[in-house]
């Protein structure tokens, strides 16, 4: 019980974050129909823009006092966020734009997109691989436990990477159904040149619509990288599962993605704990619900549809 | 009957897609207030000139003017600033909206929706205060033409470009809609109104012209072309007396 229950809490703490990641993919996917494969590396650099700036501010963490963490925790979310949202916004402008313009076919976005992935993630291997240790500085106890419910004890940093998630979520479902900009969105989603008769300017929604998912992953890639290391490949598994995710929730759909992203990771992190299977199993599962959502329900879990309305 | 200084004036509009000529120099006026109607057989090019009269595709050559000033090449999203609103063909409402969100939508250029205007469309559709909270994606397809008009007045029209409104609708409600285009015509809103619905679309607008394979062909006052015997044959399906 007190092992399925951490587990539980684990999947929940990866489940945010995927969740986290997923929207990224599902806010692209709505306004462009392109799976942005750059995504996992949007990620990542949230991560890299964070560590730049924290182990700045906290060297070598030793001198951080307790008061002090919750405000450096702050401070790289926005970092990564902000670092991210800047690594999308350009991304969109070099690698997808100019392809709209042309009137590109899809393949064209795909090869670009996966050009993208493997150009940011060589660019941050390169700038960055003198860091040899690959960690945050620990200016907090990693292993302070926050509570413990039923002898399963739950972290600090834990109930941190949930929270942040969480207020994110709240934060992008308010700004989706109740702001100007997220109704923008929303219509060029559903029919981009009915949304232009509309008085909207597609270009800059699309732009900004990468800037949120990009402030969003930025936010998980510090998040991750607090939790276990970053490094300039650590996108693609997390990426690939967060993708899995978004399809799970249904692609194109947001709170879609949250749930989808939760689901996940608690299905990858709880079945492995049945009696004959096994943590090395926890990969595997995530791409096991994968392709049995493909093959049984492609449109996931709240997608109504697959095709758009002529 | 043209005004002397019209709303709109398209001259000599050519617009390609790809290796395709789909008009080949059209032109044609709408003065303030009137209706115009543009008739012509399936793929005679009525959408693409509506589509380039809002913005939506560039033309290669010729001119577009509103109110004196050019606007051909401005993109979509910025002529409607100018009160140009466009009911595209298939009404195109968004479907996992509500009715009430796509009113607002309508009046996106506007920090906030008019209430007035509001008001006066759900008086003009009172079918759409009924449905007022269902997603548009569940509406008939009457309804649905509603809402598509209903929200182009949200954005407060002064020029209206309507594509076949009454394309798949009972001749009811068909009859209904031309009603409300003429009512908002009266309103002070200027139309020009795309119709495979000849005898319809004549009989309400103050001029037509007719488009056949990217050229205009025919122009005329409403009543004098419902009454050419070029036009009745081919858009109002009677057989020319042998002669
Ligand atoms: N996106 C497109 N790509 C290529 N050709 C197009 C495109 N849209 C229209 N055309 C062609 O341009 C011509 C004019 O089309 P348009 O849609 O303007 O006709 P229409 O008069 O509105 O016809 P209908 O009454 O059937 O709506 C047609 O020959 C059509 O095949
Ligand atoms: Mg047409």
């Amino acid at each position: 019980m007190t092992q399925f229950l951490n587990y539980l809490v684990l999947g929940l703490t990866r489940g945010s974050l995927y969740a986290l990641i997923a929207l990224g993919y599902t806010l692209v996917y709505g306004v462009l129909q392109l799976i942005n494969f750059a995504h996992s590396e949007v990620f990542m650099s949230g991560a890299f823009g964070s560590y730049l700036v924290i182990s700045a501010v906290v060297g070598n963490g030793k001198g951080t006092s307790s008061w002090e963490v919750p405000f450096v925790m702050l401070l790289g979310v926005v970092t990564g966020a902000v670092t991210a949202g800047a690594i999308a916004w350009s991304l969109e402008r070099v690698a997808y734009r100019p392809l709209r313009r042309r009137n590109a076919p899809k393949l064209a976005f795909l090869i670009s997109a996966i050009g993208a992935s493997f150009f940011l993630s060589q660019l941050f291997g390169k700038m960055f691989n003198r860091f040899t240790n690959n960690q945050f500085p620990p200016f907090f106890n990693d292993n302070s436990v926050a509570f413990t419910i039923a002898g399963a004890q739950v972290r600090v940093i834990q109930v941190v990477d949930i929270l942040a998630a969480l207020v994110m979520m709240v934060l992008l479902d308010r700004l989706v159904n109740k702001t100007k900009l997220g109704r923008s969105i929303r219509a060029v989603s559903e029919d981009a040149p009915t949304a232009a008769l509309m008085g909207i300017d597609i270009d800059r929604t699309i732009s900004r619509t990468f800037v949120i998912g990009g402030l969003l992953g930025g936010a998980a890639g510090f998040l991750f990288g607090l939790n276990f290391s970053f490094f300039n490949t650590m996108g693609f598994l997390p990426g690939v599962k967060a993708f899995a995710a978004a399809v799970l929730g249904g692609i194109g759909n947001i709170r879609g993605a949250m749930i989808g992203g939760l689901l996940l990771g608690i299905v990858e992190n709880i079945i492995p704990t049945l009696p004959w299977v096994g943590t090395e199993w926890t990969d595997v599962v995530a791409f096991i619900v994968l392709v049995l959502v493909l093959m049984f329900r492609p449109t996931g879990i709240l997608g109504e549809r697959l095709g758009r309305a002529a | 009957m043209s005004a002397p200084q019209p709303l709109l004036d398209v001259r000599e509009i050519e617009v390609r897609y790809g290796a395709i000529r789909a008009l080949k120099g059209v032109s044609f006026s709408v003065g303030a207030g009137e209706v115009v109607a543009l008739l012509g057989a399936n793929g005679a090019g009525k959408t693409t000139t509506q589509k380039t009269v809002s913005g939506m595709l560039r033309p290669v050559a010729g001119t577009i003017e509103f109110e004196g000033r050019r606007i051909d090449g401005t993109p979509a999203h910025k002529l409607v600033d100018l009160g140009i609103c466009h009911v595209p063909e298939g009404r195109h409402v968004f479907p996992r909206m509500t009715v009430a969100e796509n009113l607002d939508m309508g009046a996106f250029r506007f920090k906030q929706p008019d209430p007035a205007d509001l008001e006066r469309v759900l008086e003009l559709f009172p079918r759409l205060k009924e449905r007022y909270g269902q997603h548009s994606g569940t509406l008939s397809g009457g309804e649905q033409q509603m809402l598509a008009i209903g929200r182009a007045l949200m954005g407060k029209p002064r020029l209206l470009l309507l594509d076949e409104p009454s394309m798949g609708l009972a001749p009811l409600i068909v009859a209904q809609i031309f009603d409300i285009v003429r009512e908002i015509n009266r309103s002070g809103v200027t139309v020009l109104l795309v119709e495979q619905n000849a005898s319809q679309a004549l009989s309400l607008a103050d001029r037509g012209y007719v488009l056949e394979t990217g050229d205009i062909v025919l122009e005329g006052a409403g009543r004098d072309l419902l009454a050419d015997e070029r036009v009745r044959a081919a858009y109002l399906g009677e057989e020319i007396a042998a002669s």
